[in-house]
């Protein structure tokens, strides 16, 4: 870590605790976008370019206001353009910006093998230290969200660090700062949980009874929320997990599996000295190779007869 | 078959053999320490034996690419002598007086036991695993739909516990029947040694046509 900050409260591979005197006694941080009030600027991936010295590659036209294609090394937030057609045959241009969601039980840092390349910060966010990254991946596995990228150029994981470096110094991430509709806003999270629940009263009054907080339960809520005009269908909003969780498979790999193949494997090293302490090696001794001699030699016999 | 060197001696593996099963012994130490070093937090220190975590990333799957290799050219040498027959069965059966060196109560052993038989369709099948399910894991080379890593990362990890954990079996086993690990270094037993634990194979090879006899 280039910075001592002592207020880590998660570091993968790790099982000591990590430095975390240091709480967060005014709360944890949240960013709250707010689809309804979204107009697809993207003013934010601009901020989120600027601030973090980012310059993606020029992709091509698919068919979309979605620029770049998808979330890389180099674009840690996006802009998902989804069009809808409701019940009543109108259409709907849902947008949602796409990014890391800081889960409270991150999925990427239970995955990472490597000590202290991922990090959760007492204020709820979830860092990668790519100075700790060996590249392999395991985060992405991981991840719910398909965040994390593997950059081509030097094989480190990359996603959207909720400019821990200005929270850190009392800023608001450049996202938020960007934002001319006020579709992005950043506070503790419990203002965030409430101005949210002003907002969704306020949709449901003017007909988006389904409105609702995206706050999924399943990794422990996330430090980046959504309001929803469809909080019923999230998937409306290109593929927004409705129930994310880490994947039991991820569980048993980087959980229970874990501590009992060491055991297990413990335990064999150990059958086998047990096994020489309590019956001892199998040699051979003389009465062996008389044995052995003597069967030569009757097998030798037959062959010089003729 | 008797080593005309050494007159006292019997030829069990030939050079080729022995280096085949050292560079597959070889590149499964490496294998397994980088392995683990990525496996469990409490061994990722065996990365600086790699030069670190990058390095141990990189080199891992080349390591286990390699160890397929030459595991598949020894394979190929012993394959036939590794058939598993009723003898066999009658061996694992009475598997009790195989531990507690009741080696007079078991039938004729040929070249192999069937122990060693287990440890090699065990190698083979774990190897088999290791190789698809690794392939799917290389971010490096390979990007697959992310439940497919997952579940092959799973399995990954399995057979490589099975492989290590027979592996253990193995080398004890060679410490635990003197003199395996010489045969495998030098290539000779002691005629004694033959006839006690691989009597059949002593029989078959010391038998009428010595010409014949195969000494790999």
């Amino acid at each position: 870590m280039p910075l001592q900050s002592l207020d880590i409260i998660r570091r993968s591979a790790t099982t000591t605790p990590s430095p975390e005197v240091r709480g967060s006694y005014a709360g944890t941080v949240a960013k709250l976008i707010d689809t309804t009030k979204c107009i697809g600027c993207k003013a934010c991936q601009v901020a989120c370019m600027e601030w973090n010295d980012l310059r993606d590659e020029v992709g091509t036209n698919f068919g979309s206001y979605q620029n770049p294609a998808d979330l890389t090394d180099r674009s840690w937030t996006l802009m998902r353009f989804s069009e809808y057609e409701n019940p009543k045959g109108d259409l709907e241009w849902l947008i949602r910006k796409d990014g890391c969601m800081h889960c409270a039980d991150p999925g990427c840092l239970k995955a990472c093998p490597s000590p202290g390349a991922i990090v959760q910060y007492s204020n709820g966010i979830v860092d990668f230290q790519e100075e700790n990254c060996i590249g392999c991946g395991y985060c992405v596995s991981g991840c719910p969200f398909d965040i994390p990228r593997i950059s081509k150029r030097d094989k480190k994981a990359y996603k959207c660090t909720l400019c821990s470096d200005r929270v850190a110094v009392g800023m608001e991430p450049a996202c938020i700062k960007a934002c001319p509709t006020g579709a992005l806003v950043f506070g503790t999270k419990e203002d965030m949980q409430e101005h949210a629940a002003e907002r969704i009263e306020d949709l449901k009054s003017r007909g988006f009874d389904k409105a609702g907080l995206y706050d999924p339960p399943g990794v422990g809520g996330t430090h980046v929320m959504y309001v929803l005009h469809h909080a019923d269908q999230p998937g409306l909003y290109a593929g927004l997990v409705a129930d994310p969780h880490i994947s039991a498979l991820v569980r048993l790999w980087k959980g229970k599996a874990k501590p009992l193949s060491l055991a297990i494997m413990a335990l064999t090293a150990l059958a086998g000295f047990f096994h020489f302490v309590r019956v001892g090696r199998n040699e051979v001794d003389e009465r062996d190779e008389e044995a052995a001699r003597a069967s030569l030699e009757g097998s030798r016999k037959p062959e010089m007869r003729p | 078959m008797t080593d005309p060197a050494r007159r006292d001696t019997v030829v069990r593996y030939s050079a080729d053999v022995r280096t085949n099963h050292w560079l597959v012994a070889l590149c499964f130490v490496l294998a397994a320490l980088s392995g683990l070093a990525l496996f469990h937090p409490a061994l990722f220190w065996l990365s600086n034996l790699f030069g670190g975590g990058p390095w141990t990333r990189i080199l891992h799957p080349f390591i286990g690419l390699f160890m397929v290799l030459v595991f598949l050219a020894l394979s190929a040498k012993v394959w036939d002598e590794n058939r598993i027959g009723a003898a066999d069965w009658q061996w694992l059966r009475q598997w009790r007086d195989v531990v507690n060196n009741r080696e007079e109560r078991l039938p004729e052993v040929g070249r192999y036991n069937a122990g060693q038989k287990l440890v090699f369709f065990v190698l083979v099948v774990c190897l088999l695993a290791l190789f698809i399910t690794g392939l799917l894991m290389w971010r490096s080379y390979f990007t697959l739909p992310v439940s497919l890593v997952r579940l092959a990362s799973v399995l990954h990890a399995i057979s490589a516990l099975v492989l290590i954990c027979t592996i253990l079996v193995h080398v004890y086993a060679g410490f635990w029947v003197k003199g395996s690990v010489p045969a495998m270094l030098r290539g000779t037993v002691t005629p004694g040694w033959a006839w006690k634990h691989h009597r059949a194979w002593f029989r078959q090879i010391t038998h009428a046509a010595n010409p014949r006899a195969r000494s790999d």
